[in-house]
């Protein structure tokens, strides 16, 4: 039995010392680790207008401008992490869950001047999913405008059925 | 420290119970078809629900129906790893002959299924992201524990001694124990285009309840099944194992030898 006991916390020490170094490794990496940099960092630390960056956030509700250029359409718009904000530019089809209010992540670089040219964009969906009569009968009820950001608690919603959004839109 | 080796003892003995393949092998054959047709059943419901009858997502549209799939694999693919780790453990230390089959029995069907969870994500994630693939710490850390599980196949089967190849695998199978709490909390530790968990501890699962039953179906049924085809998989590994020890034992030598005496002696 010892012998067992022996190699049971030699497993057990073997295993919290690779997770310490696990640990301490990803933590001083934390930096290279995120996908995205916010608007915040980016004013804060503004990145060389060489080096391709990631900036995450929120598309400002009213900022999104949309023009053709011959064929190609140009996309302005501004992303918010609710501190700072910085005007994209993108010249391409946006994806299809891009909206006022959502979430996004936008490849390319920052100008000197603040503005940012993007190469790619990409939609961020958030951890909330609804069937299409709750999210109405909520933005028919003013508890929820999706230009605006997240849903109310889920507490208040998840139980509601597509029946419920129905009685809410013919009751209106 | 009194009462460890007593509590050691005792461990040892509840496992060593089922350590026995013969017991195993009944206790086996009892529990295959409680598996299979609950998993069967709860599988079939909980998709045909899920990719019929269930509301489609506000946003995503249709494309939400892929979470019936990919959210099974996913859990699947980590609490799979885990019970690979707790049979490396009993593996190790005790010496475990039984679990040391079912870590090579687990190896394949996690990386299966973590194979599925990674094809689902790329497939959910170009419509809706806009991207097949992005380097970011939840899609990296999945992609590491499906090359963990593909090391772990090829290790366990790697050497022409089989303990050898056991003890190895579970030393790596352990060390990537790692990987797991690294999945499970990279969407909370850092930025990442993957959206953090709907289905918490702390809160109310942020997904409607006409979307959560199937997915809750789903879930059941895919963790049946993955110990269903375990089961089965380390039944006939024992038996294998069974019909090896007694092809090679001298009474079955010498009965061939007796049937077939000059076609032994040519092989």
């Amino acid at each position: 039995m010892k012998r067992k006991t022996r190699r049971l916390w030699l497993v057990v020490a073997c295993v919290a010392g690779l997770g310490t170094a696990a640990g301490l490794t990803l933590n001083a990496f934390s930096s290279n680790i995120v996908f995205f940099m916010t608007p915040s960092q980016v004013a804060a630390h503004p990145p060389a207008p060489d080096h391709t960056v990631r900036l995450g956030g929120m598309v400002v509700a009213g900022s999104v401008r949309r023009e053709l250029h011959g064929e190609t359409p140009v996309n302005r718009f501004d992303v918010t992490d609710g501190q700072a904000a910085v005007t994209v530019r993108y010249e391409g089809i946006l994806p299809d869950l891009f909206r006022e209010g959502q979430s996004v992540v936008a490849v390319g670089t920052a100008a000197a001047g603040g503005g940012f040219t993007a190469s790619e964009v990409l939609a961020k969906h958030d951890e909330t999913y609804m069937p299409k009569e709750v999210a109405e009968a909520l933005q028919k009820s003013g508890k929820w405008d999706p230009k605006f950001g997240p849903p109310p608690d889920a507490s208040s919603w998840s139980s509601m059925t597509a029946r419920d959004g129905r009685t809410a839109r013919g009751g209106s | 420290m009194n009462a460890q080796p007593g509590l050691m003892a005792r461990l040892g003995a509840v496992f060593h119970r089922y350590a026995n393949p013969g017991r195993f092998l009944r206790l086996g054959a009892r529990l295959q078809p409680w598996l299979t047709w609950p998993a069967l059943l709860l599988t079939l419901t909980g998709l045909g629900w899920g990719l019929f009858f269930s509301p489609a997502d506000w946003q995503q549209g249709d494309s939400v129906r892929i979470m019936y799939v990919h959210v099974p694999c996913a859990w699947l693919a980590s609490s799979g790893y885990f019970a690979l780790a707790v049979c490396s453990l009993l593996s190790l230390v005790w010496r475990h002959s039984l679990a040391d089959l079912a870590a090579a029995e687990i190896g394949p069907v996690g990386a299966s299924v973590t194979a599925v969870c990674l094809a689902t994500g790329s497939l959910w994630g170009k419509p809706m992201w806009g991207t097949w693939w992005v380097w970011d710490a939840r899609l990296t850390s999945v992609l590491v524990l499906f090359f963990l599980y593909l090391g772990h196949i090829a290790l366990i089967r790697a050497f022409d001694d089989p303990q050898r190849g056991y003890r190895a695998a579970a030393i790596l199978a352990l060390a990537g124990t790692v990987d797991l709490p690294i999945i499970k909390f990279s969407v909370q530790w850092w930025n990442t285009l993957h959206q953090p968990a709907s289905i918490t501890l702390t809160r109310a699962p942020t997904m409607a309840s006409s979307m959560l039953w199937p997915l809750a179906l789903s879930a059941l049924g895919f963790t049946l099944g993955f110990a269903a085809i375990v089961v089965a998989r380390l039944r006939a590994s024992v038996m294998e194992n069974r019909a090896r020890i007694l092809l090679a034992s001298p009474a079955s030598r010498a009965a061939r030898a007796s049937v077939s005496d000059h076609r032994e002696q040519t092989v």
